[in-house]
């Protein structure tokens, strides 16, 4: 049995749009040779602006959608088209967290109801069992027991995503995707819901992928950091080597961006111009035009990711492979 | 003057509001009870009806309402009032039932099959909805009965077509939206099949809306009867029905206006009584309302 539960190789997604009723249609990229992995009991986080394609691979990972190219395999097998039978047996051992719970959950049944829901569906012990685990559930997630009997709309926020996650742990999955599923609620709440899902992932040793624009929550939650820049993913390495040390530019805009408790905001590095249109990718490394930087080289010859030391990986042309240390001074 | 005016109207609203709450409010009871006296006149018409709908009683021909034989008075032929409209509300009642419930199971059907399978087979729909709708009801049912010739059976089928373009398109609009994001998106990640998404989240989510365009397709059944009756080719004499009653009463509108007016007031209260409980029910199934 391999260490990693989930494995991606080379995944692109495209998705086609028309710009009026006679134009060709226009291919958009959201996702761009992405190669991942996650191990079981992990949690892999992944960050970058809206529109990088994070969820996107979120949804792909899942068999949510298909995959315009490349391969993914669930516990050493390729998952099952999405609405086979196959698919949705599997389902129970992969899930997904919203960001937003109110939307995810069906506002005319009880919590109790929904929660169930993935035993009935996946036949998972008889009525009494149902109900026993139900009841473990929600302790899990820190409800009480009335809540079960409440409707959606009757909750707060955070009680809601709680109850979400209820749900998602059911039927006791081993891969779980979180997709933003702590932008929703407020920053008082947010680091209660984290730290519930810390705690169930020790508990049930859950693999994870975290999905996330907040560096703070990533930095709290993940074992590895994956950061994606237009569909594609531009650094990847442990959390604690990625904060303190990024190596490619746009995660050091990144991680220069958070603020650290007693320190005052110094070296803050402020990006120029907007995240560019997937639709009309810029040559070369993508990042390029908002890149401090960027040489002749950036602009027509895309980088690609390589392993700088045992278990780090960067996209950049400026990071000399096989020294941890960038080499970034000399061109500044 | 409006000063005046406010507080009492508030008064009375939050009156309203605090009985509509917990309890019933009186409108939707008295509507409740006209249609269960309905549908208990239809199930038991044969024996709570004084006179069999073809006797004739010659000697009292347009006796007037009151007459001590004829509660409802008698027609041109001297045939009981009551018991012929008492004939003609199962009959009505019979189609208009009826045609509700094959257009709407229809309707939702061919809407979830829309929204399920999308490409081909929404356009398939989408397509025939809209001939549905483009096409003048009354001129198809006139050529499908002249056609057919007609019977009851007939004529509720052709009834159940009626409307059946509305809720397929408020099922696949919706249930397109609930599979894009949200409640049926996340039920279907649990791995739930696509008749548990359907049945058990999607309908009774949409059921509120589903019910309102019930409520309104209903009169309308009534009132399509009513006029292909008046117009000979609904229900045939000596059957009878609601619309048939209405179209035969009007010649003697001047002299014996009660044959006409007994059956017209039935429609307008049963349609009346239908539109309120229907109001009501939409608010009682949310569970968000109360």
């Amino acid at each position: 049995m391999s260490a990693d539960i989930i494995t991606a190789q080379g995944l692109v997604k495209d998705y086609a749009s028309r710009r009026g009723m006679f134009a060709p249609p226009t291919t958009v990229r959201a996702v761009d040779g992405v190669s991942l992995s996650v191990e079981r009991a992990s949690t892999l986080g992944i960050v970058g602006e809206s529109g990088s394609g994070k969820s996107t691979t979120g949804r792909l990972l899942l068999g949510i959608e298909p995959s315009s190219k490349g391969s993914i395999s669930f516990d050493g097998r390729p998952i099952p088209a999405a609405g086979t039978s196959e698919w949705r047996r599997l389902r129970a051992r992969m899930q997904l967290i919203y960001q937003d719970p109110l939307a995810a959950l069906d506002r005319r049944l009880t919590i109790a109801d929904q929660v169930r829901e993935p035993l009935d569906v996946h036949n998972i012990g008889d009525a009494a069992e149902r109900r026993e685990r139900v009841h473990e559930l929600l302790a899990a997630v820190g409800l009480r027991p009335d809540h079960g009997r409440s409707y959606p709309h009757e909750l707060s926020g955070g009680q809601r995503q709680r109850a979400v996650l209820a749900r998602a742990l059911a039927s006791r999955p081993e891969f779980l995707v979180c997709d933003e599923p702590v932008s929703a609620l407020d920053v008082s709440i947010q680091a209660q819901v984290v730290n519930l899902l810390t705690d169930l992932q020790e508990r049930f040793s859950i693999a994870m992928l975290f999905i996330s624009h907040d560096l703070k929550v990533v930095r709290n939650i993940s074992d590895r950091v994956a950061v994606m820049y237009l569909g594609r993913i531009v650094e990847e390495g442990s959390s604690e080597d990625i904060f303190r040390e990024p190596l490619h530019p746009y995660t050091q805009a990144l991680v220069s961006s958070v603020p650290q408790p007693g320190t005052p905001l110094k070296e803050r590095i402020i990006l120029q111009g907007e995240p560019p249109n997937p639709a009309n990718r810029p040559s070369g490394c993508a990042f390029h035009p908002r890149c401090r930087f960027a040489t002749a080289r950036c602009r027509s010859e895309t980088p690609a990711l390589k392993q700088t030391t045992d278990d780090r990986s960067v996209a950049c042309h400026l990071v000399a492979v096989s020294t941890a240390q960038p080499s970034l001074e000399g061109v500044v | 003057m409006t000063d005046a005016t406010l507080p009492a109207e508030k008064a009375v609203r939050s009156r309203e509001d605090g009985s509509g709450g917990k309890g019933i409010p009186v409108s939707v009871y008295i509507a409740i009870f006209w249609l269960v006296a309905m549908v208990g006149i239809a199930i038991f018409a044969d024996v709570i009806r004084p006179y069999g709908i073809t006797s004739m009683d010659l000697g009292n021909r347009l006796a007037r309402i009151g007459n001590p034989a004829h509660l409802l008075g008698t027609d041109e032929l001297g045939r009981d009032v009551l018991s012929r409209l008492i004939e003609s509300i199962r009959v009505s009642l019979l189609i208009a039932f009826g045609a509700s419930l094959i257009s709407a199971f229809f309707g939702t059907l061919l809407g979830f099959l829309a929204a399920h399978f999308r490409g081909f087979v929404e356009q398939l729909v989408l397509m025939l909805a809209d001939f549905q709708a483009a096409l003048p009801f009354l001129i198809l049912s006139l050529a499908v009965l002249a056609f057919f010739g007609n019977s009851l059976l007939l004529l509720v089928c052709l009834m159940g077509f009626y409307g059946w373009e509305r809720y397929a398109r408020i099922a696949r609009g919706l249930a397109i939206s609930a599979s894009a994001q949200g409640y049926a998106a996340a039920v279907a990640q649990i791995g739930a099949s696509p008749a548990r998404i359907y049945l058990k989240h999607i309908l009774p989510n949409i059921a509120s809306t589903l019910i309102v365009s019930m409520t309104l397709v209903f009169p309308e059944i009534i009132l399509l009867e009513s006029s292909l009756s008046f117009l000979g080719l609904g229900v045939q004499p000596p059957m009878t029905s609601l619309g048939n009653m209405v179209g035969y009463g009007r010649e003697y509108l001047t002299n014996a206006p009660w044959i006409m007016l007994a059956p017209a007031f039935v429609i307008m209260f049963t349609t009346l009584a239908v539109s309120v409980v229907g109001d009501w029910l939409r608010d009682r199934l949310d569970p968000t309302l109360t």
